[in-house]
This record gives structure tokens, C-alpha cells and sequence, in this order.
């Protein structure tokens, strides 16, 4: 059995594995830990490779004993070799792990794949969210393929693609007037009173342990290998740091050899605490209050895990960098015409802050970078609005001609 | 002036299990060094060196002090004074 209990990330005390997340001590956050000193690399590699073809195969290092059951499986989404994008941006070797091909086409299934299962064997029956969108989606779906009644809050300003894929399951859809920070502090609030299992409150732990998944999948889509550089959104700041936990327990394990690659977090300008607190040298991220940017996805003023984020950027040689909304649109536009991968705004910061890096020499082009997309272009329609223009002609092949003189005739 | 200081579950171990403690003070530190004050081990657990912890959140009527004046935010009879874990989200 691997999994052991809940730890403080701070004081390092220890609780049973129960629906709770706070340091009763110090207030830090707790994560999971696990004791793997009886675990066999290469079986444990055997196991995953004949595992499920998702998160799944990864049973051994999540919060369970065993696998759960999960009717909605995520995961082992692609990862896709960019030389297009690499060539307009004067990189090596450049790969895109595009994570909106999840069940609802964000890598927020992966989070709540767990902690619905976690919800479960808790004896929970209604599960809730504080979201900006995606995690939203997620646990509507996640809840109804799991058969739990679900309460989703988030900002009622958000993307109507967002709210649209998140009532079709029949979820109670609560939009907030105010913003995510409003939304996560009701949520908090109502962790205390109400004997729910909210996956990123009470059930943090657990649901932030599914973002590790994404580290697996990356290393094994590699040949077992690990990149130079990852380069990711930061929101919470929780799956950037996920993703190096998950390779800190495959380092010690001795599934993987190296060491843990660069790490470069991306935000939007409209809403950069995280970044602001690296350039400034700070150790904690100064909130913001109110977020403006069209990457609402990413609209967190004060995230959670923004001192980890910081110090994981720091410690690997990293950077954390914010780009404007019309650099967002460019980063979309960019990964849809040299990979045809359509992200939404969140991909559109990683995108612009990837560019960012390789065009002021930042990347060695000797380097092997993963890029995370991690939601689907379809949930933002806004931002490719006016990216492009139309023709339009009558159904005649003089209006076509007249249009297109001369393209591509051949007689 | 009479504050109402709301304590999160996780804190309730300390007060006897109290959720709400009434107290008098015109900043939100002095509401909070009274309510210290009356539940011993409860310093120690938020605050360090004089500050808050860092993953500590305090709202005034709704509104995080850090927006405010921090500590020395001033608080006004009825208020409501409500800490929470800040490790929420995301």
C-alpha cells in the first residue's frame, strides 16, 4: 500500500486520509504522501504499460488503494511533436501536450476524475467546485457519469460556451456576481456548513493530485524521459506544481533518471500575481483584486499555491511571464496555424509566453521543451473572433474567379 | 464596539468548539488579539511574528483585509470578522 496520509506542506504534520485540507497547526495546505519504499521500478513500469489507456495506469501513485472505478476516464492524451512552431520560433526540439482531448476537452477531467473518486469512497453524495469554467464542466460531467448530485459555482460573467457545457448535465449552476476569489471564498465558506465534497476545498488534496497524471503521461509519451523545459499556464499555480511532484516521486522511485526539468509558468497581464511576485523577488504573490483579461480560465487574483509556484521557478532556473490579451490571441492563432491544435485562452497565454521566452534567446535550441495545452479553443470563441476574414461570394465560378484570380487554375 | 470574529472549523478545536466569538475592538487586530486573548493556543496557529500566516484570510463584511489595511483595517460595531484557510481553489 502506497498511500499514507495527508502531510502539512509547511510544518509537515500528519492527518488520516479524510475530506480535509488545512494544517489544523499552521494553516498550510495539505498533500498526499505516499510510501514507496516497497515499490518495484520495473514492475511498477510493467503494470502501467498493461494498465487502462488513461489516468488509471497510473493507480500506484494516486490517493487510493487499487483503482477506482470511473465510468469517464481521462487521460494519455497526445503529445505532439511541433516542428512548424518550433521553426517559427527558432527552437529545437518543441512538443505540445495537447490535454484538451479529455472528456470535457480540459485537463481539469484529470483533477476531478480523482476527486470524484475520492468523493465516492468518502460516502459523499453531493460533490461542488469553485471554477472559472473548465474545473466547472469537469465536475458536471464527472458527477453525472458517477451518478452524485453536484453544485458548480463560478463567476456568472464567464464564457457562455462554459456555462452552456456545464448545465447540460443537469448540474445546480451557480454563477457568483463577482469574481473567482468572491466564488472561492463562498465556497470555503460553505466547505464549513454544508457536508459536501468540494473537489478543490475540502477534497484539495486529492483532486490537485490528478494534475500529476500529466507528468506521467509526458515522461512515458518521451520513451521514459524527461524534457529540458516545461512551460505551463498558472492559475492557482496548483498543476504547475503538481506536475513537479509528480516527477519528484518518479525521480525517487526510479522510474525516470535525470533531473527536474526548467520550469516556466505563464499568466495573463490582466491577472499576473504570480508573475509580478517573480519579478519582483517577493516570496508570496501579492492578490489582485480585480482580474481583467480575456484568459478568464486563468483569472485567479490569489492562487492558492503562488509561493510554491514561485520557488519551483526559481529553484529549476525557470521564469514565470505574463503576455496582453492581444498577445494571447497571436498565441492562439500561432498553435492553430502551425499544429492545428484550436486552444482556448489559457493556451493562447502559454503560447505567447513560450514566444516570449524563445524570442528573447531564453530557450537553448539544444533543449527538448514541452508546452502544456490544457483546454479546448471551442470554450472561448470570443478570442478568435475577428482573427481572420471570410470570403464570401455567390455560388458561381465567376464570383469564385473574381475573388481568386488566377489561384490554383490549371487550364 | 461589538465584533463578531467568525472561527473556521479547523480552528475550533482551540475555542471549545465556538464558531463565533463576540468582541470589542476598533481594528481587526485588536478583534482578533481579544479573541486570542479568551482561547489560549489560537496566536500561535494564525499569526507569526505579529503577522498573519500566509495562508491565512481575513474578511471584513466580505472584503479581504489585505485590500484594506491589513491588521490596523478598521472595524465598525456589528461587523462580522471571518477567517479562512486561503488554500483554497484553483
Amino acid at each position: 500500500m502506497a498511500v499514507e496520509s495527508l502531510k502539512c506542506k509547511e510544518c509537515g504534520e500528519a492527518y488520516p486520509l479524510e475530506a480535509s485540507f488545512v494544517c489544523e497547526q499552521c494553516f498550510g495546505p495539505l498533500e498526499v504522501s505516499y510510501d514507496f519504499s516497497g515499490l518495484d521500478a520495473e514492475e511498477a513500469r510493467r503494470k502501467i504499460q498493461a494498465g487502462s489507456r488513461g489516468i488509471w495506469r497510473y493507480s500506484d501513485f494516486l490517493p487510493f488503494d487499487g483503482r477506482p472505478g470511473d465510468p469517464l476516464e481521462p487521460g494519455l492524451t497526445p503529445l505532439i511533436r511541433a516542428d512548424r512552431l518550433a521553426d517559427r520560433l527558432g527552437l529545437g526540439e518543441l512538443w505540445i501536450k495537447n490535454d484538451a482531448a479529455n472528456p470535457t476537452h480540459s485537463f481539469k477531467d484529470r483533477v476531478v476524475a480523482v476527486a470524484v473518486a475520492k468523493a465516492k469512497e468518502l460516502g459523499f453524495e453531493t460533490v461542488a467546485c469553485a471554477s472559472t469554467g473548465n474545473l466547472a464542466n469537469a465536475v458536471a460531467a464527472h458527477s453525472a457519469a458517477a451518478g452524485l448530485d453536484s453544485y458548480v459555482f463560478v463567476p456568472a460573467d464567464l464564457e457562455e460556451q462554459k456555462l452552456l457545457a456545464t448545465g447540460i448535465y443537469g448540474t445546480n449552476l451557480v454563477g457568483i456576481r463577482g469574481t473567482y476569489d468572491d466564488v472561492n471564498r463562498l465556497c470555503t465558506e460553505l466547505s464549513q456548513t454544508h457536508p459536501w465534497a468540494f473537489v478543490n476545498v475540502n477534497l484539495r488534496p486529492y483532486y490537485s493530485e490528478g494534475s500529476k497524471t500529466l507528468a506521467f503521461e509526458t515522461i512515458e509519451q518521451l520513451g521514459w524521459n524527461l524534457p529540458d523545459r516545461i512551460v505551463g499556464p498558472i492559475a492557482s499555480g496548483s498543476m504547475f506544481t503538481k506536475l513537479a511532484k509528480g516527477i519528484r516521486e518518479w525521480l525517487d522511485v526510479g522510474l525516470v533518471e535525470g533531473e527536474l526539468p526548467i520550469f516556466c509558468g505563464a499568466q495573463a497581464d490582466g491577472c499576473s500575481p504570480v508573475a509580478t511576485a517573480f519579478a519582483e523577488g517577493w516570496e508570496v504573490c501579492k492578490p489582485e483584486r480585480q482580474p481583467d483579461t480575456i484568459a478568464k480560465s486563468l483569472a485567479i487574483g490569489d492562487p492558492a499555491d503562488g509561493p510554491y509556484a514561485l520557488e519551483l521557478a526559481r529553484k529549476t532556473g525557470g521564469a514565470i511571464e505574463s503576455v496582453s490579451d492581444d498577445e494571447i490571441r497571436a498565441g492562439i492563432k500561432l498553435l492553430a496555424e502551425t499544429t492545428g491544435v484550436f486552444t482556448e485562452t489559457a493556451g493562447g497565454v502559454t503560447i505567447a509566453v513560450l514566444t516570449k521566452l524563445a524570442e528573447a534567446g531564453r530557450i537553448g535550441s539544444d533543449e527538448q521543451v514541452v508546452t502544456y495545452i490544457t483546454g479546448e479553443g471551442l470554450k472561448t470563441l470570443d478570442a478568435a473572433r475577428e482573427s481572420f476574414q471570410m470570403h464570401e461570394i455567390e455560388p458561381t465560378l465567376d464570383a469564385f474567379e473574381a475573388e481568386f484570380a488566377g489561384v490554383g487554375a490549371s487550364a | 464596539m461589538s465584533i463578531t470574529v467568525k472561527i473556521p472549523a479547523q480552528l475550533r478545536a482551540a475555542t471549545g468548539g465556538d464558531g463565533e466569538i463576540e468582541v470589542e475592538g476598533s481594528t481587526v487586530g485588536e478583534a482578533l488579539d481579544a479573541v486570542f486573548d479568551q482561547h489560549d493556543g489560537l496566536r500561535e496557529r494564525i499569526t507569526q511574528d505579529g503577522d498573519l500566516r500566509r495562508f491565512v484570510n481575513v474578511y471584513v463584511s466580505g472584503e479581504d483585509i489585505r485590500f484594506q489595511d491589513g491588521l490596523d483595517t478598521a472595524v465598525n460595531d456589528g461587523d462580522e470578522v471571518t477567517i479562512l484557510p486561503a488554500v483554497a481553489g484553483g
